[in-house]
């Protein structure tokens, strides 16, 4: 059995301009000790769904089930579901001041956590633990930083407190929410560097939830892109990043600016991701889709296995021979693509390339 | 460094360079569209009482010189507070130097008054980061677009309204959305509408200070191929700042790497990125993950030890030494000089005692190396 298994979520916010579908059924599963990469551009979903699951995206409309440790998190209590945050799921979110109180000091906030899960331990002792968490994540002098307030941290070493504080029950998973986004590089290479040590000694597992291809490849096990409130594709790092079969996934590794490649001009994806509210029939992904049949602008293709042992799963019509970035492949899409356009697909395919926002095209 | 942010710049005979600038070589000087000699900007700190003494200087640009070709693309990097926005505002016009001058052409444009700013102010233009806060959400996209020819009384009415929508079309923002507000827009094409105001008087530099940085990668790319296009139509040169090794790879020609309010190492391209001298150019380059899972399987990361410290008190020596895994007892004693190193050639200057040689590995000499 699976740490974690998400299935069919779905997660919709009513506003006065209409519903947003944040989260439009996902399912994944996250193994004890690994790592799940979660990307997707801003907007996608990642934040909604990962803050469901701790049940904290109040005046969302929920369905869905999430088994943790096989109870359902979200069909338990609200008080039961206290005691899962922090102490079997803690979470690391991008700005660091959004989990520390600017007028409490560093070392108490995390003694005060401790304490609030484990009446046993004293004030003392709580202090002593949080020098000693604040040593863990790499925080020179902990004896005498401990009673710093937060400000007077630099952001790397508030993004060390929110680790120590988010170590400091020993969960089983933690859920990192772009957590190195606001560091600088030399500070980010610290901070991963942490996660990573730190999960080879505890085993826990880690949701990491980045915009940063970058990241994913560094750490990741599984990965999962998401794309308008679904998973675009599932699979292994190399599986993603090697074979990869949805064409937006393909065409985010493709507008990286690749040294290797050389190349004068970047294969950015054209146009804009879709709003929530008003969303493209049929496959999300269409009116971007530089292989969009008349298929894709009618029907939404389900999550399935493309290739490998059935664990590499994309949506997307395209059969599994189009997995894959090299020459081979697409032919795979291209044979495809040109008997099953006629009408509707051939005029959306046109407007791609011809719109004022396709690949920063130039209208002279 | 005397010289306040009030008083007047030293003279000098505009068209006479002075001292050889700084990454000059086989091309001319006329090549050169930008040259910055020795600057520095210091804020000061006041302190919080009634007479708001000045207790301390923020080190924020500290004796930066260097050059921007015609046509061609400086990259910027460094971490934050390194110095990056404050050296482009400097260069701009758009903060008073504490020292030090920039020329523009043959024409010294340190500290002018604003009236003999103006002229300069065309041929300069910014682009700025956050798509979102640098655009007035009051004012619609075309009076935005054409507020650089209201502010210099170039064109008005339907003139007007004709070439904003020329450059509407030209950075790929359909024309017809002129009447439109900033927020009906998406992040990409706000950053369009910040390339079309900065175009509108025909620059020759377009400092682009983190343009790219709040896009997602997809939208990135194509800001990117517009600036790329801009360029080879219009000769611009661009001062490129970004945090993003990669983006920077890929369009600049030369890249300077600033720590501090210093230049760590400035230099062509290729030798930045292939065989950095520097140990903080080396540092940075292996901190950046790289979007490939078997070189970031393989890389040797070099990771610092503790935060980039205070420009307020600067590091005695080379200001980086309390970080560097190369640092030795003459790195905290001696400012080490920006010059060609190991028989580099004079493009490609390094300010380190020590400087990286060709096939050492600095992963294995530093302190905390990484398994
Ligand atoms: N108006 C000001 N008053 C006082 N200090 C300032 C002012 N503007 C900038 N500084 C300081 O000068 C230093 C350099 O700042 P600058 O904005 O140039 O850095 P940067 O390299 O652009 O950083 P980032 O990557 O975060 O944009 C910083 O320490 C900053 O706090
Ligand atoms: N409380 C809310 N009410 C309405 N819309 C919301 C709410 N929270 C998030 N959203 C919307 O849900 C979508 C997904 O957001 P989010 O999960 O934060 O994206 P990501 O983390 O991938 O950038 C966005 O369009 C966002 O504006
Ligand atoms: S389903 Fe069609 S439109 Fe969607 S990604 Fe696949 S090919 Fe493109
Ligand atoms: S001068 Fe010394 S401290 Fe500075 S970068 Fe070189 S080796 Fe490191
Ligand atoms: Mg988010
Ligand atoms: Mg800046």
């Amino acid at each position: 059995m699976s740490l974690l298994e998400v299935t069919d979520l779905r997660v919709s916010f009513p506003t006065a301009d209409g519903v947003v579908q944040a989260v439009r059924g996902v399912s994944f599963t996250v193994e004890a000790g690994q790592t799940l990469g979660i990307v997707g551009e801003s907007g996608s979903g990642k934040t909604v769904l990962t803050q469901t699951l701790l049940r904290l995206t109040p005046g969302g409309d929920i369905s869905g089930e999430a088994r943790f440790d096989g109870i359902d998190l979200l069909a338990i209590p609200d008080e039961d579901m206290r005691r899962v945050r922090g102490a079997q799921i803690a979470v690391i979110f991008q700005d660091p001041l959004t989990s520390l109180h600017p007028l409490f000091r560093v070392g108490w906030q995390i003694s005060e956590m401790i304490r609030a899960h484990d009446k046993s331990v004293s004030k003392r002792q709580g202090r002593a633990l949080a020098i000693d968490l604040l040593g863990r994540v790499g925080i020179p002098q902990p004896q005498q930083r401990v009673d710093d307030y937060p400000h007077q941290f630099s952001g790397g070493m508030r993004q060390r407190a929110m680790i120590a504080m988010a170590l400091a029950l020993s969960p089983k998973m933690i859920i990192a929410d772009e957590p190195t986004t606001a560091l600088d590089a030399t500070v980010q290479a610290q901070i991963l560097e942490l996660l990573l040590e730190l999960q080879r000694e505890s085993g826990t597992a880690l949701i990491m939830i980045t915009h940063d291809l970058g990241v994913v490849a560094d750490i990741a096990d599984e990965v999962m892109v998401m794309y308008a409130g679904r998973a675009a594709e599932k699979g292994s790092k190399h599986e993603i990043f090697y074979e990869p079969h949805h064409p937006y996934t393909k065409g985010l590794l493709e507008s990286i600016p690749n040294s290797s490649a050389g190349a004068d001009r970047l294969k950015p994806i054209s146009g804009q991701p879709p709003s929530l509210i008003n969303l493209p029939t049929g496959c999300k992904f269409h009116p971007r889709c530089i292989y969009v049949m008349d298929r894709c602008v009618r029907e939404e293709p389900p999550l399935v296995a493309v290739g490998g042992d059935g664990w590499h799963r994309s949506a997307c019509w395209l059969p599994p021979a189009a997995a894959g970035l090299g020459s081979q492949a697409e032919e795979a899409r291209r044979k495809v693509v040109n008997k099953a356009r006629d009408g509707e697909a051939a005029q959306v395919a046109a407007s791609i390339s011809g719109s004022p926002d396709a690949e920063g095209q130039v209208i002279a | 460094m005397s010289v306040g942010a009030g008083d007047p710049p030293p003279q000098h005979d505009a068209g006479v360079a002075v001292g050889v600038p700084p990454g000059s070589s086989d091309a001319g000087t006329d090549d050169i569209l930008v040259r910055v000699d020795n600057l520095v900007k210091y804020f000061p700190i006041r302190s919080a009482e009634l007479f708001r003494r000045t207790v301390g200087q923020v080190h924020a640009v500290d004796d930066v010189s260097l050059t921007i070709r015609r046509g061609q693309t400086l990259g910027l990097v460094g971490e934050t507070g390194s110095g990056k926005s404050t050296l482009a505002r400097c260069i701009a016009g758009l903060i008073p130097v504490t020292s030090g001058r920039v020329w523009f052409e043959d024409r010294q444009i340190t500290n002018l008054s604003r009236r003999k700013m103006q002229p300069f102010r065309r041929e300069i233009q910014m682009i700025f980061q956050d798509p979102y806060g640098s655009l007035n959400p009051r004012r619609r996209v075309g009076s935005i677009i054409g507020e650089p020819f209201a502010i210099h009384g170039l064109a008005s009415g339907a003139d007007r309204k004709r070439r904003v929508q020329e450059l509407m079309e030209r950075v790929g923002l359909n024309p017809e959305h002129y009447n439109r507000f900033p927020a009906e827009f998406s992040g990409g094409q706000r950053q369009r509408i910040g390339v079309a105001r900065a175009l509108a008087l025909r620059p020759k530099l377009i400092i682009c200070d983190e343009p790219v940085s709040a896009l997602d990668v997809s939208i990135q790319a194509q800001v990117l191929n517009l600036l790329a296009d801009l360029q080879d139509d219009y000769g611009l040169s661009y001062l490129f700042i970004a945090h993003d090794l990669d983006v920077v790879r890929h369009v600049s020609n030369s890249v300077a790497v600033m720590y501090l309010g210093r230049l760590a190492e400035v230099g062509p391209k290729a030798p930045i990125y292939e065989a950095p001298r520097h140990p903080y150019t080396a540092a940075l380059l292996s901190a950046a993950p790289a979007a490939d899972p078997e070189s970031a399987a393989q890389r040797q990361r070099i990771i610092l030890v503790g935060d980039i410290p205070s420009p307020i008190n600067p590091p005695s020596g080379c200001r980086f030494h309390p970080r560097c895994p190369k640092a030795r007892d003459l790195c905290a004693e001696a400012e080490p000089a920006l010059e060609p190193r190991l028989g580099d050639p004079d493009t490609h200057l390094t300010a380190c005692h020590f400087p990286i040689e060709a096939g050492e590995s600095l992963a294995a000499a530093g302190r905390r190396e990484t398994p």
